[in-house]
């Protein structure tokens, strides 16, 4: 445990620690928008403002940020319009940030290697300085995502009821994809600008397999982030690699691990069948000797049926009737 | 029900044209919904009703004049008066809840990062017990059946505490059981002197209720009367309550309308 007395291990992990955690804040509603590859094409966007510090010879983090806040706002208008519809325009403005990014950078006498620290993330990079804005951000990014999150869960899953309530539409999505802008920028230092989109995608999906609930998956993704951030910044100083590929590798780890306890979840929520004839079963049929009960876990189909509950059992219903099974 | 002059028309819409990627949808539609009406908006596929409701709440770009309690939509601010039911297929929730999802009907009345008030949880636990889900209020949204999906939109909207309610085919998809429930709901609400006016492909299990429908076709409204051949469409002294007289008669048999122009299907979504 030697690293922890290091000061820039100090700042990485907490830079990561701030990343992991509101990385799948936002990305949770960017994924509930069916726009999980948005935060991927802001990382290219943010390249270019890197590029441009480096030209210019000024600090990278507020040009990236500026730049990715402007693009984000940009798309999003693009998209409420019916503009963005082919998605081509968005390519280009990604790829267009990306290679300028790198064309910036390579006037200023510098490679893509010194862009590498920024595409993939290094634990050297992040001062002081950087940490406070990091966690100043961080801060503003989570009070809006988690305090708002009922107007911004309303307006991602049903945009036209939210409308009809008189939420503001467009101000509140504007305010997502520019704090993913931020959050994306700020992720630079630890995952890196190509992995973040990672960070704020992965989670999620292993919390939605996971939990029941918007505000537990939310949490849950947040969590899960948290995990993936701290342990790859751990990890990848030991294999003295860049921290976003390892970080990335985890979260997608435990992504696979959710996969068994997904399936039980899912069995536990069937979806329930609700017969609607409506007329009381005329006949009393009793079904053969019946080798276990029929509870919630046995793996037949509950269905509800005139006030109580059959069990679908080799295509007829099994429905409790004192100490043997009636067939409905 | 006698309609009292002294409180404004709950909608008034004159001369509305909707033109959606260059093809009018809506033409010079007027029309006028009393307080307390259960007005029915009918027509084929491809009509326009799904697009008229929209212009109603502003959704849609419109030319003309439509007023939401006396006051012209433009500068309408009393959201929590309109309960809203979109298309079953416009929602997009992944892993909400059911009782998440009806909850969002409060936020017209919620302040932004202010936590929900014992009201907020009366509404939302009366918009669920008002539908029969309240035992379903903690399972994910997406694996009810699509009738039970429509009961979660329609909670939502009584959630608002709205007087006017707006629901746009609340009858497509659901089965026999889950239409008289949902005529249920409508009477209640009725009976508690809301307004509805609601989009439907066919009256089915409203036949009762519904006070007077309102015809589209091509876009245009029928003039009152339209295909109501044994009945006098003056709904201000209509006796609302002589149900069986209506069904004895036939009542509103647009569903029985002819299908002529189906070029514009596709165009409501």
């Amino acid at each position: 445990m030697d690293w922890l007395a290091l000061a820039f291990m100090q700042r990485a992990l907490l830079a990561a620690l701030i990343t992991g955690v509101t990385a799948p804040a936002i990305g949770t509603y960017l994924v509930q928008r069916r726009l999980s590859l948005l935060g991927d094409g802001l990382g290219h966007l943010a390249v270019a403002g890197v590029g441009l510090a480096i030209l210019t010879g000024t600090a990278p983090l507020p040009l990236a940020i500026v730049i990715c806040v402007l693009g984000s706002i940009g798309i999003e208008l693009m998209r409420e319009s019916g503009r963005a519809s082919g998605d081509v325009g968005l390519a280009i403005l990604f790829y267009g940030g990306l290679s300028g990014g790198l064309l910036l950078a390579g006037l200023a006498g510098q490679g893509a290697g010194t862009l590498s620290a920024y595409l993939f993330g290094s634990l050297l990079t992040v001062a002081t300085g950087d940490l406070w804005a990091i966690a100043g951000l961080g801060l503003v990014v989570l009070v809006v995502a988690v305090g708002l999150m009922p107007q911004l869960f309303t307006v991602s899953a049903d945009e036209a009821f939210a409308r009809s309530i008189g939420l503001p539409v467009r101000l509140l999505n504007i305010l997502v994809v520019s704090l993913a802008a931020v959050t994306v920028t700020v992720s630079m230092r630890t995952v890196g600008l190509l992995l973040v989109s990672a960070l704020m995608v992965v989670p999620v999906a292993t919390a939605n397999q996971v939990m029941i609930g918007f505000r537990r998956g939310l949490f849950a993704s947040m969590g899960l982030g948290a995990i993936a951030a701290v342990t790859g910044t751990v990890g990848s100083f030991y294999l003295n690699t860049a921290p976003g590929s390892l970080i990335v590798v985890i979260a997608i780890v435990l992504f696979v691990l959710s996969w068994p306890l997904a399936r039980a979840v899912q069995r536990r929520n069937r979806p329930i069948i609700e017969v609607t004839d409506d007329l009381p079963p005329v006949s009393h049929d009793l079904t053969e000797p019946h080798p276990h009960v029929h509870n919630e876990q046995c793996g037949h189909q509950p269905v509800q049926h005139a006030g109580h509950v059959d069990y679908i059992h080799d295509g007829h219903r099994h429905a409790a009737h004192g100490d043997h099974y009636d067939e409905h | 029900m006698l309609v009292t002059s002294d409180r404004p028309p709950v909608i008034a819409a004159d001369s509305v044209d909707v033109v959606l990627h260059g093809v009018p949808i809506i033409r010079g539609a007027s029309l006028t919904v009393q307080p307390g009406e259960l007005v029915a908006i009918m027509g084929n596929n491809g009509s326009g009703k799904t697009t008229l409701l929209r212009a109603l709440l502003g959704l849609v770009p419109h030319r003309g004049s439509i007023e939401l309690f006396g006051t012209p939509l433009n500068t309408f601010q009393d959201w929590r008066s309109i309960g809203y039911v979109p298309q079953r297929s416009s929602i997009n929730v992944q892993q909400a809840t059911v009782r998440e999802v009806v909850a969002s009907g409060r936020l017209g009345r919620r302040r932004p990062f202010v936590p929900e008030t014992h009201a907020d949880r009366t509404a939302i636990n009366a918009g669920l017990e008002e539908v029969g889900l309240i035992d379903r209020a903690k399972n994910p949204f997406v694996r009810l059946s699509g009738g039970q999906q429509q009961r979660v939109l329609i909670a939502r909207a009584i959630a608002t505490g709205a007087d006017l309610m707006l629901w746009d085919e609340p009858l497509a998809g659901v089965d026999q059981a889950t239409q008289q429930l949902l005529a249920k709901v409508a009477g209640n609400l009725k009976a508690a002197g809301r307004t509805t006016v609601m989009v439907l492909h066919e009256l089915g299990a409203f036949r009762a209720l519904i006070d007077r429908s309102i015809v589209l076709v091509d876009g245009r409204v029928m003039p009152p009367g339209y295909r109501h051949h044994e009945h006098d469409h003056d709904h201000s002294d209509h006796d609302h309550d002589d149900h069986d007289h209506r069904a004895a008669h036939g009542g509103h048999e647009v569903d029985e309308l002819p299908r002529p122009h189906l070029h514009r299907t596709g165009l409501e979504a």
